[in-house]
């Protein structure tokens, strides 16, 4: 009988983190950025087949960096969470908060349990009823959650997409000042030009159901 | 608002693919029916009908619920949008219609989410056929529910109206359907004024007509009831969209149709 090697906890969660990282890293970034109609989301995302930004629901889009297949099925699984809990009670029980805290939980079990973990990472955005403080959830490969306010960044260049939106936000931005302010962002942190965008919208004069995509041929005049 | 907490995502569930009735099912929370031998009674729904116009499709319904010979209820609702571009109206027993619907409206959300591409018409309308289907043991007790469906087909711009019957059979309509306990007296008005290319308030007007028609001599159906303001509920659905007429337009049309059958 082989006896397996003794490995420290605090060395497989370090491994596992930087193997997550890495994965993540390679992945190109997205950013949220609340502006005077909503919520935008711009991907870096030269395929016009595979998305990375998506509906959830009424009020809630998801975003997804990092392997593709893993992200794809946290998005489907959301959607399928959302779904379920909107039928059983009501649409207006279905919040990007309980959504982000399941996200949490499943990446964090995920990270823990399994021997690979998701080298994935997440972001909800929700359309406030009002109009005002749109929320916005970052949660990462492990399960750690953000509450972000005005813009987040998910991906490899989040650290400095992030920082770079510190300067370059207002407040009441339009779309055309919300989608140059992104563009500027990921020109300073990847130092070059984006080669393709996915672009996305939460805004309550799109009816119920908030969430748009936005070609970008129409964003870039 | 309150935050509601969640459990984990629902991310081994065996494989139920982009159907939403399937993911009910398969967490065990699918609608459930049991009933004893014998007929049950409950409200039930009585006269809609659609019909093509050059370039989309008018749905329309009265709001009068019946159980045995009394008025259950004089303003439900009776026609729902399914999704941006199709609507469903309900006859027969209201209860269980009526959450066909929100079932119905879930579904063709869902798979339209998870897919990233809604159901093509025919696609929803063989759906609601399933759904339909899943009903029969309830029909064999009394519990009948036979929707119509109609929609703005994408594929080649112009309208479609889709019957039912209570085994699940599904049959397009070249220009009007109508179902519920008036519909004979409102196909045999749509059989004499109907023609091809109509224009869309044309068409809604003849709708108008049409119930109020069917309302003279079924008692079942409710009639435009003028001084209490219960219109029927009416949507249109072109290449735009869906759009759901407001009382202002209907009211004249109402009180036209009432003016010209006394």
């Amino acid at each position: 009988m082989s006896i397996p090697f003794y490995v420290a906890p605090e060395q497989l969660v370090r491994d596992k983190a930087e193997f997550a990282r890495k994965g993540i890293a390679r992945g190109r970034s997205i950013v949220a950025i609340d502006y005077a109609d909503g919520v935008l989301l711009m991907a870096e995302n030269p395929s016009s087949a595979l998305r990375k930004i998506s509906e959830v629901y009424d009020r809630i889009a998801f975003a997804g960096v990092g392997k593709y297949n893993e992200f794809e099925t946290l998005r489907k699984a959301g959607i399928r969470q959302a779904d379920l809990m909107g039928y059983l009670y009501s649409r207006e029980d279905v919040t990007a908060m309980g959504l982000a805290t399941a996200f949490a939980q499943t990446l964090g079990m995920i990270f823990t349990r399994d021997p690979k973990p998701f080298e994935v990472e997440v972001l909800l955005a929700e359309l406030s009823e009002d109009g005002t403080e749109h929320r916005l959830f970052r949660v990462t490969y492990d399960g750690t959650l953000y509450d972000e306010r005005r813009f987040a960044a998910i991906g490899g260049k989040s650290e400095q997409l992030a920082e770079a939106l510190g300067e370059l936000w207002s407040e009441n931005m339009t779309f055309d000042e919300g989608f140059a302010a992104g563009t500027e962002a990921f020109a300073r942190a990847e130092g070059r030009e984006s080669e393709g965008w996915e672009l996305a919208v939460l805004d309550a004069s799109n009816g119920r159901r908030t969430f748009k995509r936005v070609d970008p041929t129409d964003a870039d005049e | 608002m309150t935050d509601r907490p969640f459990g984990p995502l629902p991310l081994d569930i065996p494989a139920p693919g982009s159907s939403f009735s399937d993911l009910l099912e398969s967490v065990g929370a699918a609608p459930k029916l049991t009933l004893p031998e014998g007929a049950v009674s409950a409200p039930e729904g009585t006269t809609v009908l659609a019909l093509k116009y050059d370039g989309g499709v008018v749905m329309a319904g009265d709001r009068r619920a019946t159980e045995g010979h009394l008025v259950a209820h004089r303003r439900i609702r009776k026609v729902f949008p399914a999704d941006r571009q199709s609507a469903v109206a309900i006859a027969g027993t209201a209860g269980l219609a009526i959450d066909m619907v929100r079932l119905f409206q879930v579904e063709l959300e869902h798979y339209e989410k998870i897919e990233g591409l809604a159901l093509s018409l025919e696609g929803k309308a063989s759906f609601l056929a399933r759904l339909v289907r899943g009903q029969l043991p309830l029909a064999m007790q009394g519990l009948v529910v036979v929707p119509l469906f109609a929609g703005y087909d994408t594929r080649d711009e112009s309208g479609k109206v889709y019957t039912f019957d209570v085994v699940g059979g599904r049959y397009e309509e070249t220009d009007f359907g109508s179902t519920g306990s008036g519909s004979r007296l409102a196909k045999a008005y749509l059989r004499t004024v109907y023609e091809e290319a109509l224009d869309g308030s044309t068409a809604v007007e003849i709708a108008v007509n049409a119930l109020v028609s069917a309302s003279r001599e079924d008692t079942a159906t409710g009639g435009p009831d003028l001084r209490r303001g219960i219109l029927p509920n009416i949507v249109r659905i072109d290449s735009s969209g869906l759009e759901e007429m407001s009382d202002d337009v209907l009211f004249p049309l109402a009180e036209a149709a009432v003016e010209s059958v006394r």
